[in-house]
């Protein structure tokens, strides 16, 4: 008994240190936010290799993703003699949600593990302290840049990713199915609203900030060479994706409620 | 110069300096003697304000840098270098954007006037020509010799280093004892190095003190440490498996 209250109380620490840890990182990144010299160049960098790191891998799944969903929702509507639906529903289903939660569960996998993957041997190999002994923050030099330029490439990541998964649904329809161009594109349009791309892009700021702030903290509590560098990696993917799953499942709940 | 008071650090319960006391005089060499994993590194962390003491003072310049801000300590920190372990060069910048860090970042310095003094610092550490490689493109000796530009590149006060020797061919290892020689010879630099390797201490250092059990066990000129009859010290500087060092230890290679 006695162990297994241990047991939870021990999980309990590990878990509010380390939203604690997160938290207090990202408090120190807007603390420096607005002190100088103001880290734009660094920012762009990192937006600019982020951004075009993560476009084939964001291309290839959204494109897919839309084309088997529009297989998928064919097979359904066919039954029930609806298959003008499909567009519509393509279109919100990317717009509102997979564009979005896709769209940011690939950067975590791809730039948020690279950040942690980086940062950790810089932590490894005492760069962060040489960083330090030069008087420089590495919490400024290192999270600042990726916790703007991800809640920015983010928003546009999605938009390009929910464009390629309503192309995907297209070719199903207008190939497959046998519906006009224009009407597709109609449908589409008609469908997404303004509380639909909103509701959709503001999230995708959101998953952006946890990417960032999750795989610099991991990276910068790495230790003990390679393994640690690994470990670290793997902590940031699975608590990424998590988080991310979270956080979705409130705003949509959010939303929900909000703009019913 | 630099004071250390009663200086006390645990991790993890295990207690890796224990109330040590050590002063160093400006504008000489001191030498801190011990075994691997005894709190050499960790004590000059304490004194770059990297890491923060359980307890205790460190006095530069008669200042309490442990009671100072993230602020107060970078201007303390712009008037100290320090040579790491590795070398600890940033792996995405070129040499001349490694060595010039401080200068960019701090002094706003760039173009020509940036590359001048970036040069200049290579050539005190004897490296001329280095300026647009990558750290991956050096040798080890090399990316250590970079490492010591990058910290005298702001012209500081004081310089720590971190096993300057560790890792590098005989060759390499008695050329960075030179350097380091005549960077206090020429700079008047207070230096602080921490080393297990006694050519190197014997060749650099105007004082030598031995850390022992998270306390400074002992102290004085080289000369006198050869004729110690302190028997840690003793065994430790021959070099000897069998002492009182190995008997504390529990993992010593002797066991009976």
């Amino acid at each position: 008994m006695l162990n297994w209250l241990k047991k939870i109380g021990k999980s309990f620490s590990i878990f509010f240190y380390f939203f604690g840890g997160l938290g207090v990182l990202f408090l120190l990144c807007l603390r420096y936010c607005f002190t100088r010299p103001f880290e734009f160049k660094r920012t762009l960098n990192f937006a600019k290799r982020s951004g075009s790191d993560s476009l084939p891998i964001v291309s290839l799944i959204s494109f897919f993703l839309g084309l088997i969903f529009g297989l998928q929702i064919a097979y359904l509507m066919q039954r029930l003699g609806s298959e003008m639906y499909i567009a519509s529903i393509v279109a919100l289903s990317m717009v509102r949600e997979l564009g979005p939660v896709i769209t940011a569960l690939v950067v975590a996998g791809r730039v948020g593990a690279a950040i942690t993957a980086e940062i950790g041997t810089m932590q490894v190999t005492e760069q962060i302290d040489a960083l330090k002994t030069l008087a420089y923050s590495p919490i400024k030099y290192l999270a600042l840049p990726r916790l703007i330029a991800l809640s920015l490439m983010l928003p546009l990541l999605t938009v390009y990713a929910n464009l390629l998964g309503i192309l995907g649904g297209y070719i199903i329809c207008v190939y497959r199915l046998g519906i006009t161009s224009r009407m597709y594109l109609n449908i589409t349009f008609d469908a997404i609203m303004f509380k639909d791309l909103f509701s959709g892009l503001l999230k995708t700021i959101f998953f952006g900030m946890i990417i960032a702030i999750t795989s610099c903290y991991h990276g910068f509590k790495a230790k003990g060479g390679a393994e640690g560098v690994g470990r670290a990696t793997t902590n940031t993917v699975v608590t990424s994706f998590i988080l991310i799953i979270v956080a979705d499942c409130l705003f949509t709940a959010l939303f929900y409620f909000a703009f019913p | 110069m630099i004071k250390i008071e009663n200086l006390t650090k645990s991790f993890n319960n295990h207690k890796v300096l224990d109330g040590l006391n050590l002063t160093i005089e400006k504008g000489r060499t001191t030498v801190i003697i011990g075994r691997s994993g005894c709190g050499k590194s960790v004590l000059l962390k304490h004194i770059m304000g990297i890491l923060t003491p359980d307890r205790g003072r460190i006095l530069i310049n008669e200042k309490d840098i442990t009671k100072l801000d993230e602020k107060g300590l970078n201007l303390v920190r712009l008037k100290m270098g320090m040579l790491f372990q590795g070398g600890a060069l940033f792996d995405s910048l070129n040499v001349l954007e490694n060595v010039g860090f401080a200068l960019i970042e701090h002094r706003h310095l760039c173009g020509n006037e940036l590359f001048l003094r970036v040069k200049e610092s290579l050539r005190l550490v004897g490296l001329e020509g280095v300026e647009d490689l990558m750290p991956s493109e050096l040798s080890g000796g090399m990316k250590k010799r970079v490492a010591l530009a990058r910290a005298i590149c702001i012209n500081p006060e004081i310089i720590l280093y971190d096993e300057p020797t560790t890792g590098v061919d005989p060759i390499s290892a008695d050329a960075i004892n030179e350097l380091i020689k005549e960077l206090q010879r020429k700079l008047k630099i207070t230096s602080v190095a921490v080393t297990h390797d006694m050519n190197s201490a014997y060749k650099v250092a105007d004082r030598i003190s031995m850390l022992y059990n998270g306390k400074i066990i002992y102290s004085s000129s080289p000369e006198e440490i050869k004729n110690t009859d302190n028997p840690f010290v003793h065994q430790f500087i021959n070099g000897l498996s069998r002492g009182p060092i190995t008997e504390e230890d529990e993992w010593t290679i002797n066991p009976k």
